[in-house]
């Protein structure tokens, strides 16, 4: 791979009083590419996630965003060097359109610059772009506190890359979906591919599947194996930890 | 032939209305009305920041007060007869010579602009104050209501200055012309309509512009609003520096119908009467607003002739009723009974 390396967990320990929620992890995720962290309960994937964007302090290691360290950051400056996460509930702005909460995600942050009816065309543009790309464009004019839960996701993640985010981490994106809609979320995601950097946290093997992305098992803190999926499952020793139980 | 929406029809029908009633109403009606209509800026103030921004402020009598005592002190300087120095009240609590900040509003143009200025100063002020550390909701709102009961305690104190308790009264002139001549009863309420109109429209223009929207994103969620790297600080400011200018207006047009501006006018009961019409009207509609202030007022006017202690238990009555039964006001009632009737004819 020639790609830049945009995110790179090195070597962190996370000690909760004696537990190593993260021990020794190594991590490097490639600029746009997609990455699937997938393990059984307990094996730190949350805890992973937490660090990376500065709710969790590690004990030893570091992260490396971009080149810089990152892991003594407050977590609203991790933010605004464009890592996002999304939260398994969704954070759309309830009382306005789909339209409108794409507008404002992609929009002009400076509040003098309100006073107007029309978004610059660089705005709308990228809004209507990703509309499409979330496949909500035929929803612009509905009520974003009226959108299914599954729509509420989609635009949500639209919002996010609108924002100018570089880093996603999407902890548990299909959770409460149903198999269509979490088919149409691993459509999405793969979307993204190439244009931003992508982590997604699951532990529904259909949707890591689908998702076809580079897999990392995680297991008691560290790094287990990572490869496709296909090789990853054809690993005894991980389906020994994780696959067999979830198989049989 | 030209097709114009219900709603269009039905403002230019009441604006015509509200532009003819001089022509029918008795003088005393006539002053009501004109009051009322003042009144009803204050409430669409309060639906820009309340019913839009989600902050709840119980201090909009401090601003209607504010503008309101701007204009009486130019009217008491203006009133003064050939050598007179200073106002009578003044003279009785022993003052030497007008103090210097009562003089800047001498000249009637200063005092115009001091109607709208001293308000939307004192506003964004205290507001950038308040927002800029995330004070919010009813935090917020119990501050706003100990600005107005400091407000008119300091009214009160300083009786050399202000006229105490009494406050300021007895006007003649407005611009060099007679107060309470029926012409200028008339122009004062044409004035009002026009001003009525244009913060209407003013405020529905804003709303739909990117503002409104994100004053409403910051309503439902200023969290969220954060997160997508938007400070929510100068959208709140901004309606709550607009919201206190609409008070100012609506104080000084009040104090020049009712020819008095006293404490009793800008304290706890009076700002939170300020909500309670926009509760009972609707709090998101600047046309409910309206409705709200013209109802709840007329009730009072014709209710504190008859029972005067018993209006307090009639407004708290129409408050609870309003909170509980019609949450987004009489504009919410009247929408939903539309929505039925198009989804009947659908």
């Amino acid at each position: 791979m020639t790609a830049e390396t945009l995110l790179r967990i090195d070597r962190v320990t996370v000690d909760f009083d004696g537990f190593k929620a993260l021990n020794d992890l190594d991590l490097a995720l490639q600029a746009g590419s997609l990455t699937v962290v997938i393990g059984p309960n307990g094996a730190g994937k949350s805890t992973m996630c937490d660090t990376i964007i500065g709710r969790v302090r590690p004990s030893t290691g570091r992260i490396v965003f971009r080149g810089e360290d990152i892991s003594r950051l407050p977590e609203h400056t991790i933010v605004a060097r464009g890592i996002c996460r999304k939260f398994q509930t969704p954070g759309v702005l309830a009382g306005l359109s789909v339209l409108d909460n794409m507008l404002i995600a992609a929009g002009d942050r400076r509040w003098w610059r309100a006073f107007g009816h029309k978004p610059d065309a660089a705005t709308a543009e990228k809004a209507e772009e990703l509309l499409t790309l979330v496949g909500l464009q035929d929803r612009r004019t509905a009520q974003a506190g009226e959108l299914s839960h599954g729509e509420k996701q989609w635009l949500e993640i639209g919002m996010v890359v609108a924002s100018g985010c570089e880093l996603l981490l999407l902890d548990e994106p299909t959770a409460g979906m149903g198999a269509s809609e979490s088919r149409r979320t691993a459509d999405i995601i793969r979307g993204l591919v190439g244009r931003k950097t992508v982590l997604v946290i699951d532990h529904d093997i259909d949707f890591v599947e689908q998702l076809g992305g580079h897999v990392v098992v995680l297991h008691q803190g560290a790094r287990f194996t990572e490869g496709t999926l296909h090789q990853v499952r054809s690993n005894p020793e991980v389906a020994s930890i994780y696959l067999g139980r979830a198989r049989t | 032939m030209i097709r114009l929406s219900q709603n269009t029809l039905l403002t230019a029908l009441l604006l015509l209305a509200a532009v003819l009633a001089p022509t029918v109403l008795a003088p005393y009606q006539l002053n009501l009305l004109g009051r009322f209509l003042a009144l009803a800026l204050t409430a669409m103030g309060l639906v820009l920041l309340w019913g839009q921004g989600g902050v709840l402020s119980l201090g909009q009598g401090v601003f209607f007060g504010l503008g309101g005592y701007v204009i009486a002190m130019h009217l008491k300087l203006a009133g003064l007869g050939p050598g007179e120095a200073m106002p009578d009240f003044m003279v009785w609590t022993g003052l030497k010579a007008l103090p210097v900040w009562w003089n800047a509003f001498a000249n009637p143009v200063a005092a115009l602009i001091g109607v709208v200025l001293v308000p939307a100063v004192v506003g964004s002020g205290f507001a950038w104050l308040m927002f800029r550390r995330r004070i919010d909701g009813v935090y917020f709102a119990l501050i706003t209501q100990a600005l107005g009961l400091a407000f008119a305690t300091l009214l009160i104190s300083q009786q050399a200055y202000t006229g105490g308790f009494n406050g300021l009264t007895d006007f003649q002139t407005l611009f060099g012309l007679r107060l309470y001549s029926p012409a200028m009863q008339r122009g004062l309420y044409w004035l009002t309509v026009v001003i009525v109109a244009l913060v209407f429209s003013g405020g529905r223009w804003l709303l739909t512009t990117r503002f409104g929207r994100l004053l409403v994103a910051t309503r439902d969620g200023a969290n969220r609003v954060r997160f997508l790297g938007y400070d929510p600080t100068p959208y709140k400011v901004i309606a709550f520096t607009l919201a206190a200018i609409a008070s100012g207006v609506s104080g000084a047009l009040f104090t020049l119908y009712a020819g008095v501006i006293s404490p009793a006018m800008v304290g706890v009961v009076p700002s939170i009467e300020m909500v309670v019409w926009v509760a009972i009207g609707g709090r998101t509609s600047l046309a409910g607003a309206i409705v709200g202030v013209l109802l709840v007022n007329y009730a009072k006017d014709q209710i504190s002739t008859v029972l005067p202690s018993f209006w307090l238990y009639v407004l708290g009555a129409l408050f609870i009723v309003a909170v509980t039964v019609a949450p987004k006001g009489l504009a919410g009632l009247s929408t939903a009974r539309l929505g039925r009737r198009a989804e009947k004819a659908a």
